[in-house]
């Protein structure tokens, strides 16, 4: 039945094999365009790297720039007459040492004589200059130019990031082949966050070359070459002049500073101590200065603001405050006992209201307003009511922006952690947990964890009386200034405004007659702060401020953190008031807290 | 063990020579498209290539001993056994996988890698034939079709899901084994004419004047032909169908990934854009045209050096051949593989059981799928799709493949006499 079908697959085959040859034919030896075009010249696509995007601050300050960087090559197969006592004036060197050069170039891996090898590298600008005038004196020689990254400030480093050649790993996952090997690419900080606008697009020029690889000239006059596309300018909130003075108040400590305009969502200051200077990173100078770095036990490359995530200490007792009078389980002028049997707590209060106890971080106080708050009596058992309580109380705990990302415009940001009732089950491995378990929670102990940003996101919450916008360092892209709508989003707490104002309240007592009222005083500006000194067995509690001010409308909100260095009210409270200070007058007034601050003996 | 010590004396020396030409001809090509005049290298350097495929080459010399020691009836048995393996490691392969070039189809053990997909192939041709040379198997029975896509579809579709459209497709060859097997030729016509079309739609610029010249046809034979209403109606569908097609391709190109688009655009008119998606295709014709008749001698070519084509050494490696040794050189290559593919379709033909002789086809419509292929988009006659070309291309994975591919059906032929006792 199946006749003929064995000739049918022969003569297919056959007949491919024809149509083949005769195509082969047709361009091997019929057509001689292909010849001429292999023989006469070869074409070279050549990349043309576009600039990087710069970055700007609130100011319009450069940040970060782009710095030309020239490579002398030589392709030696080109180089007829040397006259090296001309290069050697030209270039400023001795005979000796471009003896050595010629000896290095011909052990490099990659020489071969056809093609441009690099003979000295990273010229600087005025090398390059003389240079470029003597260039067409010295057959064989070009220059390449590249650029790299550039600082105007030693500060910023963790939130800009750095750039560095792509890994074998990420460019085999470009799957859209947007980069090659040996292109530049942001990893960290703003310059991975922001890496596609910031790129720029690559151009092409296509160049004619000989058999030996040698150029002639361009391809079809330019017909096909396009242009590189320059990456696109950001504008960010960054005050540097705030930033650089930050910088300066944390050398030597470990922490963060965050500041934040609270009207716009725009992060003026981000410091992550200890730091480094990010000019270490670019250049040739990257992969050593990359490995020291790394490798330093202060781990100067994890960014603290983001992704440190601490317990807030009594910080927190002003979101507890807040969340017990949104749910009437007490009032402003409710008084408790500060008995320090059941909480340990300072001396010299006793008996006050909710203002009073904010100002003096009364312990029992919170740990009672607390107790209301989970045993509502809304359920017969303990361990119910507790459920129910904390489920609530979590709910308006993460609308001050806790307990998750808040979404800043930087890679790695943390999540913190506010406990749920799911979390103490899988804790405790039951449900058998209730408030008596859980109760450090009342004063920022325990198992809550937030990180620096969101600290300084519920200082601006509370100046703005209960909304934020999202924190983000980055404003506008491109040179059209335009904000970014995904940060004009208003996030509003589940707390009604008016309680905002017991908080103001108190917060201004804090500063003027509680815990903060020796370092964050300032004459002419009311300043609203709250400090918090973080527990950190064995070693010294984490020192913890954050403010905003002025009162009225407010200008600036912060959050600091100093490891290791003691009470909230020392170091923390200090550099605060000297930021708020910096920011608001231009100036410090107050050379011995700034002192203070610099020598950092917060212990004694 | 008498009979295996004659074993070798019965492999078809027809078909070993010119696996041997093959291999041994792939293996100075590849020397030659990687050969840089300024260093000098030899073949051997084990940095190049050419060093490392005569590692692979050394080992196929393994595989094929293996093949030929163990038992015939071993290939038969376990069929569906490696079928079930390689259907395992395909599956696995987007999970534990490493990716390579965009496409994840690599199995790593440490720095070495394999693709399961090239040798999903002659496990798949293994299961066809198992399964055709069974008793209750019936070409035209829909149930025997049904288990045959399915056999088909199943690496098809897991190939796919990695992305490698190009060894997916290789499974469309199948369709010239079921037409030996007695499959109506209309689903071959049927194949190859969407093929046609869907080319041709890419190259007509408008499909308005190929809807036009379908209705024109259409007309045509329905006046010359017997005016029955019966046969207006099923040429009138046929038409629509075709219509349908050709509407649908535009679709289809839109959904590819980018890559694929550009190198079905490249395949339309290269010279629109030689220096964008048509590079490719543009540099492999100059190459292989500036070869001329007697071509530029053994390493003595340019455009294959200085990284003007892509991929010389593997998918491209029929470059080097045009470039350096010119039609004659391609005149002997592409008698040499159809020299073997006849060779092979004799051999299929003088089996006495089907399972051996549908094996052979298999064989023989893989192999013939990637000559075409890849021959055809290095001449700008097909799309570009990275699939190497048998025996020559560099590369472990592949020339292991069509080594086990090819030595199975020489094994299973030595024995042919046996097989028909046996049944």
């Amino acid at each position: 039945m199946n006749e003929g079908r064995r000739e049918v697959l022969q003569i297919i085959i056959v007949f491919v094999a024809v149509i083949f040859l005769a195509k082969l034919f047709f361009i091997q030896v019929v057509d001689k365009k292909y010849a001429e075009l292999a023989n006469s010249n070869s074409i070279l696509r050549q990349p043309e790297y576009p600039f990087r995007g710069l970055i700007y601050d609130r100011n319009n300050k450069l940040i970060v720039y782009n710095t030309p960087e020239f490579d002398l090559e030589i392709v030696l197969k080109e180089v007829k007459t040397f006259d090296s006592a001309k290069f050697c004036s030209v270039f400023g060197i001795s005979q000796q040492t471009l003896r050595e050069r010629f000896v290095a170039l011909k052990q490099k891996k990659e020489f071969s004589p056809f093609k441009p090898t690099i003979f000295i590298d990273q010229l600087s600008t005025d090398d390059f200059a003389k240079i470029q005038d003597n260039l067409d004196e010295f057959r064989g020689l070009y220059i390449q130019a590249r650029t790299s990254r550039a600082y105007s400030t030693p500060s910023l480093a963790n939130a800009l990031g750095y750039v560095s050649e792509i890994s074998k790993n990420s460019l085999e996952k470009d799957g859209a082949r947007i980069y090659r090997q040996g292109d530049y690419v942001g990893q960290s900080g703003i310059e991975s966050f922001y890496e596609e606008q910031l790129r720029g697009k690559r151009g092409v020029k296509f160049k004619l070359r000989n058999v030996k690889g040698i150029e002639k000239g361009s391809f079809n006059n330019g017909a096909f070459d396009t242009l590189s596309v320059p990456g696109q300018n950001l504008i960010t909130g960054i005050d540097l002049e705030l930033q650089s003075y930050a910088e300066k108040l944390m050398q030597g400590k470990s922490g963060s500073i965050v500041a934040i305009e609270p009207s716009t969502g725009e992060i003026l200051t981000l410091v992550s101590g200890p730091t480094y200077d990010p000019a270490l990173l670019t250049g040739k100078k990257y992969s050593n200065n990359f490995a020291l770095i790394s490798s330093d036990t202060n781990k100067p490359l994890f960014n603290r603001p983001l992704m440190a995530q601490y317990r807030p200490g009594s910080i927190f007792k002003i979101a507890q405050a807040m969340t017990a009078l949104q749910e009437g389980v007490i009032t402003p002028e409710t008084r408790m006992p500060c008995n320090k049997s059941i909480i340990g707590c300072h001396p010299g209060h006793d008996n006050q209201d909710l203002r009073g106890a904010i100002a003096n971080s009364c312990n029992p106080y919170f740990h009672g307003v607390l107790r209301r708050m989970l045993n509502k009596g809304i359920s017969t058992s303990p361990f119910e009511d507790t459920r129910i309580g904390l489920a609530e109380w979590d709910k308006h705990i993460m609308s001050f922006g806790f307990g998750r990302r808040l979404g800043i415009d930087l890679p790695n940001e943390k999540d913190g952690l506010i406990p749920s009732p799911e979390f103490y089950d899988r804790a405790y491995r039951s449900k058998s947990w209730k408030f008596s378990n859980i109760y450090s929670i009342a004063i920022g102990e325990g198992e809550n964890l937030v990180v620096p940003i969101q600290m300084a996101n519920f200082a601006a919450t509370i100046a703005n009386r209960g909304y934020y916008y999202v924190p983000h360092l980055v404003k506008a892209i491109g040179n059209t200034g335009k904000p970014l709508p995904q940060y004009q989003v208003r996030h509003y707490t589940t707390i009604d405004s008016a309680y905002f104002r017991v908080a103001v309240d108190a917060m201004q007592q804090v500063v003027e007659a509680g815990t903060a009222q020796y370092r964050a005083k300032l004459d002419n500006i009311v300043v609203c702060g709250k400090t918090g000194t973080v527990q950190n067995d064995p070693l010294p509690a984490h020192s913890v401020f954050i403010a905003f001010a002025p009162r009225e409308n407010p200008k600036i909100a912060l959050s600091i953190y100093v490891e290791d260095a003691g009470q909230g009210g020392r170091a923390a409270a200090s550099i605060a008031s000297l930021m708020i200070e910096k920011y608001l007058l231009g100036v410090t007034k107050r050379p011995h807290i700034e002192q203070y601050v610099l020598d950092g003996k917060f212990l004694d | 063990m008498r009979r295996e010590e004659n074993i070798s004396g019965k492999l078809d020396w027809v078909a070993l020579l010119l696996f041997i030409a093959l291999t041994t001809l792939g293996w100075f090509n590849i020397y030659a498209s990687v050969y840089d005049d300024t260093v000098k290298q030899t073949i051997w350097d084990l940095s190049l290539s050419s060093g490392r495929q005569l590692l692979f080459m050394a080992a196929t010399v393994g595989i094929i001993l293996i093949i030929v020691i163990v038992d015939m009836r071993f290939y038969e048995t376990f069929a569906f056994l490696f079928y079930g393996l390689f259907l395992l490691l395909l599956t696995l392969v987007p999970i534990i996988g490493k990716e390579v070039g965009g496409n994840k189809a690599w199995l790593g053990i440490g720095s070495f890698g394999v693709q399961p997909s090239e040798f999903a192939k002659f496990a798949t041709a293994l299961a066809i034939a198992k399964y055709m040379g069974s008793v209750g198997f019936k070409m035209d029975n829909i149930r025997s079709q049904a288990v045959i896509f399915l056999i088909i579809s199943l690496p098809m579709g897991l190939i796919l899901l990695q992305k490698d459209f190009g060894t997916a497709m290789v499974f469309v060859a199948f369709m010239l084994v079921f037409f030996r097997e007695g499959m109506s030729p209309f689903l071959l016509i049927i194949g190859i004419s969407s093929a046609t079309i869907f080319i041709l739609t890419l190259l007509v610029p408008n499909q308005l004047y190929l809807h036009g010249a379908i209705l024109v046809l259409l007309a045509i034979i329905i006046f010359l032909g017997k005016r029955k209403l019966n046969r207006i109606l099923i040429l009138s569908a046929g038409a629509i169908v075709i219509m349908v097609v050709i509407e649908s391709v535009d679709y289809v190109v839109t959904r590819l990934k980018p890559h694929h688009q550009n190198r079905v655009k490249a395949l339309i008119n290269p010279d629109a854009d030689p220096l964008g998606f048509g590079w490719n295709v543009t540099q492999s014709k100059i190459a292989i045209g500036s070869g001329g008749f007697a071509g530029k001698g053994f390493l003595k070519g340019t455009q294959t050096k200085f990284d003007f084509v892509p991929e010389q050494s593997t998918d491209f490696i029929f470059c080097t051949i045009g470039e350096e040794h010119g039609w004659l050189g391609s005149v002997v290559i592409i008698s040499l593989f159809v020299a073997l593919l006849l060779r092979i379709i004799y051999i299929a033909e003088r089996q006495k059981s089907r399972f051996s002789r549908v094996y052979g086809y298999s064989v023989a419509s893989i192999i013939f799928f990637h000559f075409a292929t890849n021959i055809g988009m290095t001449i700008g006659l097909f799309p570009v799709i990275g699939i190497p070309l048998p025996f020559f291309s560099y590369g472990g994975s592949s020339l292991w493949g069509f080594t086990i591919l090819l030595f199975i059906l020489l094994k299973l032929d030595a024995h042919r006499g046996e097989m028909l006792q046996r049944v």
